[in-house]
């Protein structure tokens, strides 16, 4: 079936079976999961969140994380067995021939340690290189990895350094041994697309020329598409389908994983200002903003807002985009410019607003986790804003409590009494939807709503969103760094970079060429489903000016 | 650099401000106590003339305000006024006492934070183990006992019945480091058994609570030892807290020793201020609870300051 020979067999897990303790019980989360993998082959593994993917790649090491526990099958690494190996013998291979990339770089390396002595660790220790030696092998490795400044990187501290950069640099410290294999749990998830791409390349060149084998955890299907060899899709502990990648994207059998395809087959029609003269619901004027001493993190940003639209906000993180909302909400009063609604200026501070005013411009945060007090009922909740902005009370308030849940789609009896921790991602983002709506708004500001959710789950809160404004003529503000949401449900695009507008207009022209330059690397920039999506990219934009062009 | 320079004499400015408040709070305090110096020297049988007449001479007509900063003048300099009781320099009769007790606490200090911690990072690297459950259960023994308890079991066996140590601390003029350090040892000892217990849970908790960190995790995927994980990884992120709990108890060493003096006889200052609170000595109160006071805010702003130095964020800035 594929290129790899049997007696290559590097990794052979075998019905693994993985426990983790909750509410007092061990419950079985990997539910006998089979994986083979060749020296040199790239298996990517995808499924949602909760589906195994990290836990399996940990296991692959021979590891389980504090509070689960590896319950049965065979993990046989070279030979070795690792679930009846040592805890000495184990941690012999983690570092030295099985090594781990994890999501977020900048809090997985030790904020108190200089990159290059983290770096120089395991070689150090496993008298593979001197220190010297392993030095200069970091740097070597910074400059495949294409880092800037490979000689002096590495004696920065991990919060001296960017994201992207401490990504890679986390990946050369996985190559410092030379490993057999390496796991990358989730490594360009946290980061933007035009970084993901360098992270993405230099993650690529650098497993061909060692012929690492690898397995490559993530829920992107067009980051996968371009990283792996085979693919395997999880769901809920159990094994769905594996197929060679080119195979997978063409033909997949099982209904799970062409539901996983579909996904971002959702779309609404666009629609376009209106032209009888009414006037924007929220229209920004040439604001300047800066938070207390530093600079300018807005540079005059204009746009406008009409009734019933959504208007996309692009750009990557450190762009200003959510500053922008804070000027909107009045959390940040502008230097310079100002906001109006419906053509009335707002005052520049939340505390100088009416009660009306600040009813008016309602926030969705990407993180319904922290964005609801979990010690509170849901009815709670959504009543607060409803009694604060309306002065509901008693049967009045349940009964548009029961309204609310009824709008984003929770049964009202089941859900009226309960507390946030016990529902699920979605769940919770739906209480945040019906928070905001409780205050009766006309403009409500979405900031990266759907980017800490599964596919699935973020197109039904899509769908919720786009359902809601249908009935209820809502304006979206939508802050956004997916490109993928914006194609499904924008009608306006402005596009941001360092503090400014660089280009605006309608999603259609937005999306169709010539762009302005910054616009045209992020499109070109959101990974595709073809698996040569970026080879192609690369060589279009020439290896070495990858990361640099994004320069105006 | 220089942001931290700022950073640190921000803190020392903010110290001096609290101090300012304490040393109000302190005068005026005891200046609503009934009664005043000149009543408490002339004792009961005083006429009103006579007292009137000291008064005067002690400059206790004037109104309160300006004999604060007649006072706050002095303790600038060093000089708290008189004792009501003795008749000399209030520097002289508390002078020699603070620094028994800066000794005393010093010499206590020296042995418990180095095992507080040293213990703190063995029992996180063996945590739920027998070895770690004992030390909790033996160091909270300790720090639950009253200090004068645990100075008088100290005493039966190591003075009374083992006869290694003298039950009693007596300091005279001439003694070598060595004879000092013998005869205070059985204090020391007791306030290092009150001390450590406290500081070796911060560490053990402090560290404990890193080890969920993805960057430990990280640590342990690339193969390094537990000691080297807790150590090399966990420890150096654990300071902030640490420095704090060390900070506390080492004001608790200076400031709250007095049971332990008594048990000894340890001519501290401890029970310099219990002698003039029950003999109504104002001035020595007075300058007693500044020193305690500038003790406590000083200790605190280095453990501040020892904190902002660990965080590598503010030690190397973007």
């Amino acid at each position: 079936m594929s290129k790899f020979s049997k007696k290559d067999i590097l990794l052979e897990i075998e019905d693994l079976q993985i426990q983790g303790y909750s509410d007092e019980q061990w419950v079985d989360i990997i539910k006998g999961v089979d994986l083979t993998l060749h020296r040199g082959e790239v298996l990517g593994l995808i499924g949602e969140s909760g589906a195994g993917k990290s836990t399996i790649g940990a296991a692959a090491m021979g590891y389980a994380r504090d509070g689960t526990r590896i319950s049965g099958g065979t993990i046989e690494f070279d030979g070795m067995e690792l679930t009846t190996a040592s805890e000495a013998e184990k941690r012999a291979l983690r570092g030295s021939r099985i090594a781990y990339v994890a999501q977020s770089a900048a809090a997985s390396f030790n904020p108190a340690h200089k990159i290059i002595d983290q770096h120089t660790e395991a070689p150090v220790q496993y008298r593979i290189q001197k220190r010297l030696e392993a030095q200069e092998d970091a740097m070597k490795l910074y400059e495949q990895l294409r880092l800037p400044n490979p000689e002096e990187i590495g004696f920065r501290y991990p919060h001296q350094v960017s994201g992207g950069q401490l990504q890679r640099a986390m990946t050369a410290m996985a190559m410092s041994c030379r490993p057999d294999l390496i796991i990358f749990d989730e490594p360009t998830t946290a980061l933007d697309v035009t970084t993901q791409i360098e992270v993405l390349a230099a993650i690529r060149d650098i497993v061909d020329q060692f012929n690492t084998a690898a397995i490559y955890i993530t829920h992107d299907l067009a980051v996968v598409a371009q990283m792996a060899d085979t693919i395997k899709v999880l769901l809920k502990g159990e094994e769905v389908e594996q197929a060679s990648t080119e195979e997978m994207l063409e033909n997949p059998k099982e209904e799970y994983t062409k539901s996983l395809w579909a996904v971002r087959s959702f779309k609404r029609e666009q629609k376009s200002r209106p032209t009888d003269g009414t006037e924007p619901i929220i229209s920004v004027k040439n604001i300047d903003a800066s938070y207390t001493g530093s600079a300018k993190v807005l540079d005059d940003v204009s746009f406008d807002i009409y009734p019933g639209m959504t208007v996309a906000v692009v750009g990557e993180s450190g762009s200003g985009k959510s500053t922008v909302a804070r000027c909107i909400t009045g959390l940040l009063p502008p230097s310079k410019g100002e906001i109006l609604f419906r053509g009335e200026p707002l005052p520049p501070d939340y505390h100088k607003r009416t009660r009306d005013q600040l009813r008016q411009a309602q926030m969705i945060y990407q993180m319904a986790d922290t964005a609801l007090n979990p010690k509170v009922q849901i009815h709670e909740i959504i009543g607060r804003p409803a009694r604060f902005y309306s002065g509901l009370k008693g049967s009045a308030l349940k009964q548009r409590v029961d309204e609310l849940l009824d709008l984003i789609e929770l049964e009202p009896s089941q859900y009226y009494n309960r507390y946030p921790p016990e529902l699920s991602g979605g769940q919770k983002q739906r209480v945040g939807i019906a928070r905001a709506l409780a205050a009766e708004p006309d403009f409500i500001i979405c900031d990266e709503v759907t980017s800490a959710l599964d596919q699935l789950v973020a197109e039904g809160i899509l769908r919720l969103l786009d359902r809601l404004q249908q009935e209820l003529g809502l304006a979206y503000m939508f802050i956004t760094h997916d490109l993928a949401t914006v194609r499904s449900i924008a009608d306006e695009v402005v596009v941001m970079q360092n503090g400014k507008v660089v280009e605006q207009g309608p999603k259609d022209e937005m999306f169709t060429p010539p762009h302005h330059p910054y616009t045209d690397l992020l499109l070109s920039s959101v990974p595709e489903m073809d698996p040569n999506w970026l080879t192609t990219l690369l060589e279009e934009r020439g290896v070495d000016n990858v990361g640099e062009s994004a320069d105006v | 650099m220089g942001d931290l320079l700022r950073l640190v004499l921000k803190r020392l400015g903010y110290g001096l401000l609290t101090l300012l408040v304490v040393s109000i709070l302190i005068f005026f305090a005891v200046e609503m106590l009934p009664g005043d110096v000149a009543e408490q020297i002339l004792g009961q049988g005083a006429t009103p003339e006579t007292v009137a007449r000291l008064r005067e001479q002690l400059g206790l007509n004037q109104p309160a305000v300006v004999r604060y900063l007649q006072w706050l003048g002095g303790a600038v300099q060093g000089d708290f006024g008189i004792s009501a009781t003795s008749g000399d320099p209030v520097m002289d009769v508390i002078g020699t006492r603070f620094v028994n007790t800066l000794f005393l606490a010093a010499y206590a200090a020296v042995i418990a934070v180095p095992v507080a911690i040293i213990l703190g990072i063995i029992v996180a690297l063996l945590r739920n183990t027998i070895f770690d459950r004992v030390a909790n259960v033996l160091t909270l023994t300790s720090i639950s006992s009253p200090e004068f308890f645990l100075g008088y079991i100290l005493i039966l066996f190591l003075a009374v019945k083992a006869n290694m140590f003298p039950a009693i601390a007596n300091l005279s003029s001439g003694m070598d480091l060595g004879e000092l350090l013998y005869r205070t040892f059985l204090p020391a000892l007791t306030l290092v058994l009150v001390v450590t217990a406290h500081m070796m849970r911060m560490t053990r908790a402090a560290i404990i609570a890193l080890l969920s960190s993805p960057y430990i995790e990280m640590a342990r995927l690339k193969g390094v030892p537990p000691w080297k994980v807790i150590v090399r990884h966990a420890l150096p992120n654990a300071w902030a807290p640490i420095i704090n709990v060390v900070a506390l108890n080492l004001a608790y060493l200076i400031t709250g020793v007095v049971l332990v003096e008594v048990v000894f006889v340890y001519p501290g200052i401890g029970q310099a201020l219990v002698d003039a609170v029950s003999k109504r000595d104002f001035p020595v109160v007075q300058a007693c609870s500044l020193i305690f006071a500038a003790t406590f805010i000083l200790l605190n702003l280095a453990a501040d300051v020892g904190a902002i130095l660990t965080n590598p964020r503010l030690r190397h800035p973007k």
